[in-house]
């Protein structure tokens, strides 16, 4: 993967100029988590509404590089209208296809996350995997209503 | 054409006539190596310089012929490893022109330094409503100490404030010296904007007070020459391999009279003279400061890196960066969309900047798909970056063997972060 635009893709950039459900807390939140990167500065929000098991609406607040921000963008657009298990199974997809070798090799990212997977761009630059996943963990920590500040440094 | 396009069009080795470039840049073997299918150009010289094929080879011929350990044996080989280690006392004292080589204690860098008198001299000289006064432009290394050393004490930390060029506001610094500010620790470079600080003025301005001064020279040693007895400085603290050392190794230079009256930092071998279980008389300085076995093959490749760096010239040296950091300021300002971080009327060799739309990461990750490395973040000075007000910097930073078709490269690279980012 030689091309920049393999990771900088259009559709990255895209959604790092104009993050969804940003900067946004949905009314009748009631599952929240804290990311943060603190040797990088990512720090982003995750606010989830879930009524009945399901993601009814979802949000973020924060800032981050470009990666960071576009992930978290779409994992919004992902997760929404999903029930629990399902945003936790893409979160446990998209976590083995950006760190784990074999999930990349094995199997067809884009029948594992959909458009998710442009971010698998990100394997190619190994210190700045932490940036593609740290909104993901921060979701995941919101609907496991973990305390305290997520980091994936 | 630009102006600063026209320099490039150069040879490298006719913008300083005083450097030999070319022989310089065979002298770093590291260098000639490609990153992601491009030629390295290596840009973050503020985090740590690459290293001279004579200080590897110093230290390669210290383990192959010279290991032993140091101030103890009656062997040959002990003999001369005590003899190597002290040499490169010798030459850090010429170095620094400290007034004595026992003013020299061996470390295992800036941080260890500053945390040594921070712990050694703050704990015997400062009390509860004393004062310690630091400058807002220091690293966290020149700041966590001294909380510490006040959370132990008692005492107060006070922040001289820098304006928006990045420089310390010099009439604010006077003013929060007084009777009890009983320690100044600034830095002589700060690593994350390049200004050169005023120290000599600083160091003159806190004596008037009776107040000891540690310059963290960490960004300074291997840009200019350094006189600790021309600054008047108290302490001098700097790291080997910054100065084109080894890592693990570095410096705390102390007045004599000053370390003399110090307590041991740590306790252990090497920092005594006759120890019984009711009580230890310790060794004179520096060893009194040096417990335990050092570091002697980091110390004689140090004294391989400040004979390489005196060989070549600080003034060559730093009159070949300022080449590069003025061409690159010029290239990078004349882009448009570049916010320059760090404008101080002094700066060393180094440039943070932010491309708007981008953040210092991803013109981190650009620049190193294109072979240039650069660091991007907040340079371990987080406070710099809230004055600031932004979270992270991407930060270039030039050492002797940088050329302007590099520095030409870097500007290259912003252009394609810019390509990327247009909103």
């Amino acid at each position: 993967m030689n091309d920049l635009r393999d990771l900088y893709e259009e559709l990255i950039l895209e959604h790092n100029r104009n993050p969804r459900n940003y900067p946004k807390k949905p009314e009748g939140t009631n599952h929240s988590a804290h990311g943060f990167n603190p040797l990088c500065g990512d720090e982003f929000h995750v606010h989830l509404r879930v009524e009945d098991g399901v993601v009814q609406d979802v949000g973020f607040e924060g800032a981050g590089c470009a990666i960071s921000t576009a992930s978290a963008s779409m994992m919004t657009q992902a997760v929404k209208g999903k029930t629990v298990e399902q945003a936790e199974e893409l979160f446990s997809n998209v976590h083995a296809l950006l760190t784990d070798e074999s999930a990349h090799d094995t199997s067809d990212p884009t029948e594992l996350v959909g458009k998710l997977s442009v971010l698998v761009g990100v394997k190619d630059y190994p210190m700045r995997v932490k940036c593609a996943t740290l909104a993901w963990h921060t979701m995941h920590a919101a609907l496991d209503d973990q305390r305290g500040t997520v980091t994936t440094e | 054409m630009s102006a600063a396009g026209a320099v490039s069009h150069r040879p490298p080795d006719a913008l300083s006539p005083g450097l030999d470039l070319d022989g310089i840049r065979a002298d770093f073997p590291i260098l000639h190596q490609e990153i992601r299918g491009r030629p390295l150009i290596y840009l973050d010289n503020g985090a740590t310089v690459q290293k001279p094929q004579v200080v590897i080879d110093t230290v390669s011929r210290f383990y192959r012929e010279g290991n032993a350990n140091v101030h103890r044996g009656v062997h040959t080989l002990s003999q001369r490893a005590t003899e190597a280690f002290e040499g490169a006392r010798a030459k850090v004292q010429r170095f620094i022109n400290a007034a004595h080589s026992r003013e020299v204690v061996f470390v295992r860098g800036t941080t260890e330094a500053i945390n040594l008198v921070a712990q050694s001299y703050g704990r015997t000289h400062i009390r509860s409503g004393d004062e310690v006064l630091i400058t807002e432009l220091e690293h966290h290394a020149n700041i966590v100490p001294w909380q510490l050393l006040c959370q132990q004490t008692g005492a107060s930390l006070r922040v001289a404030p820098i304006d928006d060029q990045g420089d310390v506001i010099f009439e604010e610094y006077v003013k929060l010296l007084g009777e009890r500010t009983r320690l100044v620790a600034v830095s002589h470079v700060s690593n994350a904007l390049g200004t050169i600080n005023p120290v000599r003025r600083m160091i003159e301005a806190a004596h008037e007070h009776g107040a000891p001064v540690l310059v963290d020279g960490a960004q300074a040693a291997p840009h200019m020459a350094i006189d600790v007895q021309a600054l008047d400085s108290d302490f001098y603290a700097f790291s080997g391999h910054k100065v084109y050392g080894p890592t693990g190794i570095g410096v705390l230079y102390g007045k004599a009279a000053l370390l003399e009256a110090m307590p041991p930092y740590q306790g252990g071998g090497e920092m005594i003279r006759r120890v019984t279980f009711e009580e230890t008389q310790y060794a004179p300085v520096p060893f009194k400061f040096e417990a335990g076995t050092p570091n002697v093959a980091g110390v004689v490749g140090l004294g391989a890196a400040v004979d390489y760096v005196c060989g070549i010239g600080l003034e060559a040296i730093a009159a070949h960066e300022a080449t590069l950091l003025h061409h690159a300021t010029g290239a990078l300002t004349e882009l448009g969309g570049i916010r320059i971080i760090g404008t101080a009327r002094e700066k060393a060799s180094l440039l943070s900047f932010l491309v708007e739309g981008a953040h210092a990461h991803d013109i981190g990750t650009i620049m190193d798909h294109h072979g240039i490395a650069i660091r991007a973040g907040h340079h371990c000075a987080m406070p710099v970056m809230q004055h600031f007000g932004v979270p992270a910097t991407a930060r270039a930073s030039f050492a002797m063997y940088n050329t302007l078709d590099e520095v030409n490269a870097l500007v290259a690279g912003v252009r394609k972060v810019q390509e990327l980012f247009a909103l």
